[in-house]
């Protein structure tokens, strides 16, 4: 995969996040009930002004600084790497987002979402939660901010992130359970949008991943580079040029697009994203949207979406609930049209033995999420070299995946 | 496209919303035809959809249990097919965006020219806003189907100016926020704000959500062109009502007693 990308011309490359905007080439859009055109476009309009804003940023960054605990360090993992391969192992740093507050990424986004929804005059926020991982990070944004969160969650996942629903009620958010469909993340997304059809006088929709109508995928995205920024930098510190490769977990894709936003431009940096591939190939077994998916329109946006011939949209299925989701955000969908990334998948049996792994060299747990991403790692290890710098987003971490697991005796 | 304007010319719209092949598609032409009895004079056959965001709990599980029934776009165009053998009025598909999308290529590029030869006049879809619509439009107006918008109070009235002249058949305002489903009341606002709509635009206005007794439909017929019932015919096929009950009720509510 790598031959492709690097023998792309590089004009193929001239794309950043300011120019990714309401269409990725023929994705995203903004497919929406009329309905909420209005409060989309007054969301369009504060963003692109925040984003603009010197006092927008000083208080965003002040809050990464001195609430989430940013920056995040970057950590070598020898011991792992010589594990996967004792030969010759190549160098593997891994972007610690799981030392955030709350444990993982989702902070940056949704304390940049509050902060939006706090200019906009909005008291109420309203999310979906998959792994619980956006819910809890949504909860102690909008505790912080003196903000009111309801949180949609599936039935499923509720049951499967237990630890997650009690830590957003501690935090005084309001859990509510959704038993439709396959009472996973889509469906959560589903209430979620049902709930702003008809608050969205007063309520902001706090939309987690990299998906979803225009403007939110450019707003994740946007709140989530400082990953990608913040590793940039330190690559360059530790190893004085950037990495070889970087490798991320893509459920919607914010964690990904976050870690790959300043390597865009750079052709000598292969981009990998690895999403489920749960326990089989039928439709319903996975979350492989690239490998498996039509293009089609999910939530408010066109892009590969598992669904059955008529169009309708298809069950999925992964150990890991932030992964469980059947479209893709925009932008990965465009870098993958245009080979600027790849993308891959892991099975759950893969991810699993991937979290162990990494906890018993390293004595770091990670979330089954990013574990997919250490799980591809680990399975091309045999083609890496020494000389190789391999940069790993481990979103989140996997306390919150402890008790399931261990209920399902996988542990 | 004639059909629908023609219609406006001589009455009111009064519309049925039924989610085809909920209770299984003989049900639904079978209902359909009660209704078109009863006074209804435009029928808006819902496509069952795995992910209806912009509807309430009556329509959703319909939309399930059709689903459940393996109900397809070929099973809508048989329905839509088998109400025209026996009467005239206009047909729209009410539909999202995603089952058009694989009907478009399920059907070889042949999905709208089969439609119109089904008997259907138009489509309406939920989640394609006027901006992405153009191409569809431009397609439907080759085949003789009209592509019909949607307009909300929350849309401001350039965009409704802008939208009606877009647009064609009629502008279906969605008269409140917030998904389908039965409710007793107008919004407070209803009639200053459907007046001024009125005063801007130049198609028929037809008014729906929540709309399920009688005197609010005379409500909206004094200021609006037509009204829309959903989520209660929905629930009285789904209750099993059979089709002298349903034609009563098309009756008492649209006020047409013939």
């Amino acid at each position: 995969m790598t031959a492709t990308n690097r023998s792309m011309p590089a004009s193929q490359y001239h794309y950043s996040l300011e120019a990714l905007h309401k269409r990725y080439g023929r994705f995203g859009g903004c497919f929406m009930p009329e309905l909420l055109m209005a409060p989309i476009q007054e969301l369009t309009t504060l963003f692109q002004e925040s984003k603009k804003d010197a006092s927008f940023l000083k208080e965003l960054s002040d809050l990464l600084h001195n609430y989430a605990g940013r920056p995040t360090p970057l950590t070598e993992v020898t011991r792992f790497a010589h594990a996967i391969n004792p030969v010759n192992p190549p160098r593997i740093f891994l972007k610690r987002e799981d030392l955030l507050h709350t444990g993982a990424h989702k902070i940056n986004n949704a304390l940049g979402q509050c902060l939006l929804a706090k200019r906009m005059g909005k008291k109420r926020i309203i999310a979906e939660t998959g792994a619980g991982q956006h819910g809890v990070a949504t909860a102690a944004a909008a505790a912080h901010l003196g903000l009111q969160a309801v949180i949609y969650m599936g039935a499923l996942d509720m049951k499967r992130q237990m630890s997650n629903v009690m830590r957003m009620r501690l935090m005084g958010a309001t859990v509510v359970e959704v038993p439709h469909g396959s009472a996973t993340l889509k469906d959560a997304v589903n209430e979620a949008l049902r709930d702003w059809s008809a608050s969205f006088s007063d309520s902001y929709y706090c939309l987690g991943s990299a998906l979803g109508p225009h403007p939110y995928p450019e707003i994740v995205a946007t709140f989530q580079a400082v990953i990608g920024e913040e590793s940039k930098q330190q690559c360059q510190e530790r190893f004085s040029k950037n990495p070889d490769l970087v490798i991320a977990c893509v459920g919607g894709g914010s964690n990904a697009i976050g870690i790959f936003a300043p390597f865009l431009n750079d052709p000598d940096v292969a981009l990998m994203g690895v999403e489920a591939g749960g326990h089989g190939k039928k439709l319903g077994e996975h979350a492989a949207r690239f490998h498996h998916a039509k293009e089609g329109v999910l939530h408010g946006c066109y892009t590969y979406l598992l669904q059955n011939e008529h169009g309708q949209v298809a069950e999925t299925s992964s150990l890991s609930a932030g992964l469980d989701y059947p479209a893709v955000g925009p932008a990965h969908a465009q870098l993958f049209f245009e080979k600027r990334a790849s993308y891959v998948m892991a099975s759950d049996h893969a991810a699993l033995e991937a979290l162990q792994l990494l906890a018993k060299t390293e004595g770091i747990i990670p979330a089954l999420e990013s574990s997919h991403a250490l799980a591809h790692l680990i399975k091309i290890a045999p083609t890496l070299h020494s000389d190789q710098n391999i940069l790993v987003n481990l979103s989140g971490r996997g306390d919150k995946d402890l008790p399931e697991l261990i209920e399902k005796g996988l542990l | 496209m004639k059909k629908i304007s023609e219609l406006f010319q001589r009455e009111k719209a009064h519309v049925a919303y039924l989610t085809a092949g909920d209770g299984g598609v003989e049900r639904t032409i079978e209902a359909a035809l009660a209704l078109i009895e009863g006074g209804v004079n435009l029928l808006e056959l819902g496509v069952p959809f795995s992910d209806p965001i912009a509807d309430g709990p009556v329509i959703q599980q319909a939309s399930l249990r059709a689903l459940q029934a393996g109900i397809t776009m070929y099973e809508v165009l048989y329905v839509a097919h088998e109400i025209r053998k026996k009467s005239t009025i206009p047909i729209i598909l009410f539909s999202y965006y995603n089952p058009i999308l694989a009907a478009l290529d399920q059907f070889q590029g042949n999905f709208l020219a089969e439609a119109k030869r089904a008997g259907v006049d138009g489509f309406l879809i939920v989640d394609l806003p006027w901006e992405e619509s153009h191409l569809l439009q431009a397609r439907m107006v080759f085949d003789d189907l009209t592509l019909i918008s949607v307009i909300t109070p929350s849309t401001s009235l350039e965009r409704i100016i802008a939208i009606d002249q877009k647009s064609q058949g009629f502008l279906y305002y969605v008269c409140r926020a917030g998904t389908t489903g039965a409710k007793t009341s107008l919004p407070i606002d209803f009639s200053k704000k459907i007046k001024k709509i009125k005063s801007v635009v130049h198609l028929p206005v037809v008014v729906g959500f929540g709309i399920s007794d009688e005197v609010t439909v005379q409500r909206v017929l004094q200021y609006a062109n037509g009204v829309v019932i959903g989520s209660f015919f929905v629930q009285a096929v789904a209750q099993g009502l059979n089709t002298q009950a349903l034609k009563i009720i098309a009756q008492q509510l649209l006020g047409r007693r013939s």
